[in-house]
């Protein structure tokens, strides 16, 4: 459904990414671990159209034909159905949760649809729907998780990138939130791609994951595979990088 | 940086007091006052830039006060060169002990300089906590301030009417050396210690700080040196052309001097230099065409135009390339 | 009340409401994308020519100057946005702010250039220009129009911004324009459409300007630009709502100087606005309803 290939990205002089191919098959769920600083933000930031590849391909299939995403504009990728779910979050503190839930169907016009939307948000998060007035900078680090999930699922992704979503937050409330990743991906037949430093959790749930270090991919495998590779506490550790 | 030939400083400093020696002297002898004016308001340029350069491009602040410094310092100048005789009429309201005298232009100057550095110092305190634009605006502020005063004590100044009559104390020689030295003494700063603490400061000021960089002093320092100098090339301009007014001194002059470091590449001096005779003597050679065709403010549009484009494409500036950020040693 | 007092706080409702006009438009632009737009005054200028324009030709009437001078601020604010500004949207604050200084000049050197730099004047229609008598005041009817109409389209704005889908992607874009764009919401129109708005405001203050005070020129915007500055500092930087009480505030307190000063002071006008300036950007940088960060190095 997504695929990177031999993608080369700069940052001044540096190559952030250097010559990465990975495929994000459809209807599963992948990881990207590695430690910090590997290009796994980077790799996400190229996906969905934000960082300008130096060579290589990015490809989005789609119904309609695939797009290549180094010439679309982001807002067309998001209208393809590629949602990235940013590091940190990042909801919009000073807007309501409803707000911010509307901006996640920014590109859907359609009011009852997209009130449709909000209302099995609040469904399945039923502690925005009871304070979905107040601003989201009240939330909790696990709350806002929660809405930042919210929001891009009011885009009816196709494929949704998740930039650590465990960051800071609670054991529990990241099982919660690997449940109902994974959850997604069954009924809703959601492509998932993960990237965490809390390898574990993403490989567990992985059907297949790749490592990174230092802007390249050096592992790849399944979920499983990957759990058992001492190379990848390795590289998870940053070790001998 | 790679490692180029540099030529030493004495040498390129020798080459600068020769150069400037050799204009003036050519001038003196063999120009017409035309193109003395034209020397002597193209060197008041270079100053100005030189002296921006220092404010705004060591310590990255945004400084667009220098008219301001520039007004002070000349008024204050002014009245102490304005011919005794016909001061009391011109400005009755100047102090008694200022009614005899009648002092030389270079000393009159240093006086301007340091009244405008004493303002800028008060004025620096104030402002110089405000982040870029805030700062910006605020010295644009000082600006309107400065002439709303000078429109209006107009017992000191004669208001909108302007002083004129002024007498043309300034000539090529002394404009010559003032440039020179002020070249020099700006060089000097950037590559001694106080100028990579600048220099520092503009780069990072946080990190600046955390090795123990007065970020606060610095900033304080170049800008009142930066006013100071303004102030005296402002004391120096209306005696070359004999009149001022409170807005001879305006925001044309601040878009220009924006314009020629921008050009000229922040923090660099040699970038100001070349940025300052080019502006000069390029709307000089416009304003013929402006004032044939009456297209007046036709130089104004091409010169923000052109900055336009440079800061679009170029944003480094066009001439900043070839100085060192800090001398090799 | 005194009469006095009551003429001066009239006075003051209509310089306020003009500073108003400029500082919403400014204020939004540097909301949006953090700019200073230095040559948000000249938009003022552009607009009162327009009127001029469209007044000489004779043709068209008076009521619709005024919507075609909104339509005529949008499009120069749009426009200049698109040729200069958009460009340099990720460079430095400094470079922006050059930029924004350059097209200043440009643009009053072009006024200079196409216009003359003479004075020129337009007059309202004798509707406006009649005087009445509200109480022990006496004013004009124009100085009835303007705050009414100040108010009207500071609450049309005020009503897109929080209810509509530009406002929201506008207020996005304030908070984060990254995340903002992985939402789709598309950077270059909400700029776009933030200059545009803020252009047909400063566009009709100019109209106001010019049927008020009786006298445009190309250089007109500077001055009152800067001041609609200094209103934005007073409500607060980045609140658009604040821009529109600042207005007011600066408008009543500069014509309060000039009413209770001995008339001898009445020329430290526009000093006594940069002064207060400085003042309060010493001592609350962040104005009435500042929602940005602290403006301090």
């Amino acid at each position: 459904m997504l695929t990177l290939e031999r993608a080369t990205v700069r940052r001044g002089q540096t190559r952030v990414l250097d010559e990465v191919s990975l495929s994000v098959p459809g209807g599963k769920i992948s990881a990207l671990v590695g430690a910090n600083g590997a290009g796994k933000t980077t790799t996400l930031m190229t996906l969905s159209g934000l960082l300008p590849l130096k060579s290589g391909q990015a490809v989005l299939e789609g119904p309609d034909g695939d797009l290549d995403i180094a010439r679309t504009a982001p807002d067309r990728l998001v209208a393809a159905g590629l949602i990235h779910c940013p590091e940190g979050r990042q909801v919009f503190a000073k807007l309501t949760i409803e707000e911010n839930l509307r901006l996640g169907a920014f590109l859907n016009k359609d009011r009852r649809a997209v009130a449709r939307l909000q209302d099995s948000v609040y469904a399945l998060f039923p502690v925005l729907g009871d304070r979905r007035r107040s601003s989201a900078g009240g939330l909790s680090g696990g709350e806002q998780m929660m809405l930042a999930l919210g929001r891009a699922l009011m885009a009816e992704p196709r494929v949704l990138l998740l930039d650590e979503p465990s960051l800071g937050l609670a054991p529990l409330i990241t099982d919660r939130i690997f449940e109902t990743l994974v959850a997604l991906n069954r009924d809703r037949g959601v492509t998932l791609l993960i990237v965490e430093q809390n390898a574990m959790m993403a490989l567990e749930v992985a059907d297949q994951g790749y490592v990174m270090a230092g802007g390249r991919i050096v592992e790849s495998g399944s979920g499983k595979e990957l759990l058992g590779r001492e190379s990848v506490l390795t590289a998870y550790l940053g070790v001998g990088m | 940086m790679s490692a180029r030939l540099r030529p030493s400083p004495w040498l390129s400093a020798l080459l600068l007091a020769l150069t400037l020696a050799l204009v003036a002297l050519l001038l003196e002898r063999y120009g017409g006052g035309y193109y003395r004016t034209l020397a002597k308001l193209t060197l008041i340029n270079v100053i100005l830039a030189v002296s921006l350069t220092m404010t705004n491009g060591f310590t990255g602040l945004f400084s667009l006060g220098h008219p301001a410094f520039m007004t002070l310092g000349a008024y204050v100048a002014v009245a102490f060169t304005y011919p005794a005789g016909r001061k009391s009429f011109a400005m009755p309201d100047l102090p008694e002990l200022f009614g005899g005298i009648e002092w030389p232009l270079p000393l009159a100057a240093l006086i301007g300089a340091a009244a405008a550095a004493l303002f800028a110092t008060f004025a620096g305190l104030a402002l110089l906590r405000l982040r870029t634009h805030y700062l910006a605006v605020a010295t644009l502020g000082l600006i309107i301030i400065v002439q709303t005063l000078a429109l209006n004590l107009d017992g000191l100044t004669r208001g909108g009417r302007g002083l004129t009559g002024i007498p043309r104390l300034a000539d090529l020689p002394t404009i010559a050396a003032a440039t020179f030295v002020i070249v020099v003494i700006c060089w000097r700063i950037k590559h001694a210690s106080l100028g990579r603490a600048m220099l520092a400061v503009r780069e990072n000021e946080m990190a600046a700080r955390c090795f123990g960089i007065g970020a606060f002093r610095l900033k304080l320092l170049a800008f009142v040196l930066g006013a100071a100098m303004a102030g005296f090339a402002g004391a120096l301009l209306p005696h070359v052309v004999a009149v001022m007014t409170p807005k001879s001194f305006g925001l044309t002059l601040t878009f220009t001097l924006v314009a020629m470091i921008v050009v000229g590449g922040q923090g660099s001096i040699i970038g100001a230099i070349l940025a300052a005779l080019t502006i000069s003597l390029g709307t000089e050679a416009l304003r013929p065409m402006e004032e044939g065709l009456g297209l007046y403010g036709l130089t104004q549009v091409i010169v923000a135009l052109a900055l336009i484009l440079v800061l679009i494409w170029r944003p480094r500036g066009l001439f900043g390339l070839n100085e060192p950020l800090v001398r090799e040693r | 009340m005194s009469s006095y007092v009551l003429q001066q706080l009239v006075n003051g409702l209509t310089l306020g409401s003009l500073y108003a006009l400029v500082a919403v438009g400014f204020s939004l632009i540097y909301g949006v994308i953090r700019l200073v737009n230095f040559a948000h005054g000249d938009l003022m200028m552009i607009g009162a020519f327009v009127t001029l324009g469209l007044v000489a030709t004779g043709y068209v009437p008076w009521v619709i100057i005024p919507l075609l001078v909104l339509v005529g601020g949008f499009l120069a604010g749009a426009t200049i946005e698109r040729l200069a500004f958009r460009s340099i949207r990720n460079a430095p604050m400094i470079t922006g702010f050059i930029v924004t200084l350059a097209v200043s000049v440009a643009l009053q050197n072009l006024g200079i250039l196409l216009l003359g730099g003479q004075p020129r004047n337009f007059l309202f229609p004798e509707v406006f220009r009649a005087r009445v008598n509200l109480g022990p005041v006496q004013l004009g009817v124009i100085d009835l129009v303007i705050p009414a109409v100040t108010l009207l389209l500071a609450l049309l704005l005020a009503l897109l911004v929080k209810q509509t889908r530009l406002g929201l992607a506008m207020r996005a874009l304030s908070e984060n324009m990254l995340a903002a764009q992985l939402m789709g919401v598309s950077a270059n129109r909400a700029v776009l459409a933030a200059f545009g708005l803020g252009g047909a405001l400063a566009a009709i203050a100019g109209f106001f300007w010019g049927g008020k005070f009786g006298q445009i020129d190309p250089l007109m915007g500077l001055v009152p630009g800067l001041k609609a500055f200094v209103a934005t500092i007073i409500g607060g930087v980045g609140s658009v709502m604040g821009a529109v009480v600042g207005g007011y505030i600066l408008g009543i307190a500069e014509v309060a100087f000039v009413g209770f000063t001995p008339p001898s002071w009445s020329g430290y006008r526009d000093g006594f606005v940069f002064v207060l300036m400085i003042l309060i950007l010493l001592v609350r940088p962040q104005g009435l309803f500042g929602r940005d960060e602290e403006e301090r190095a």
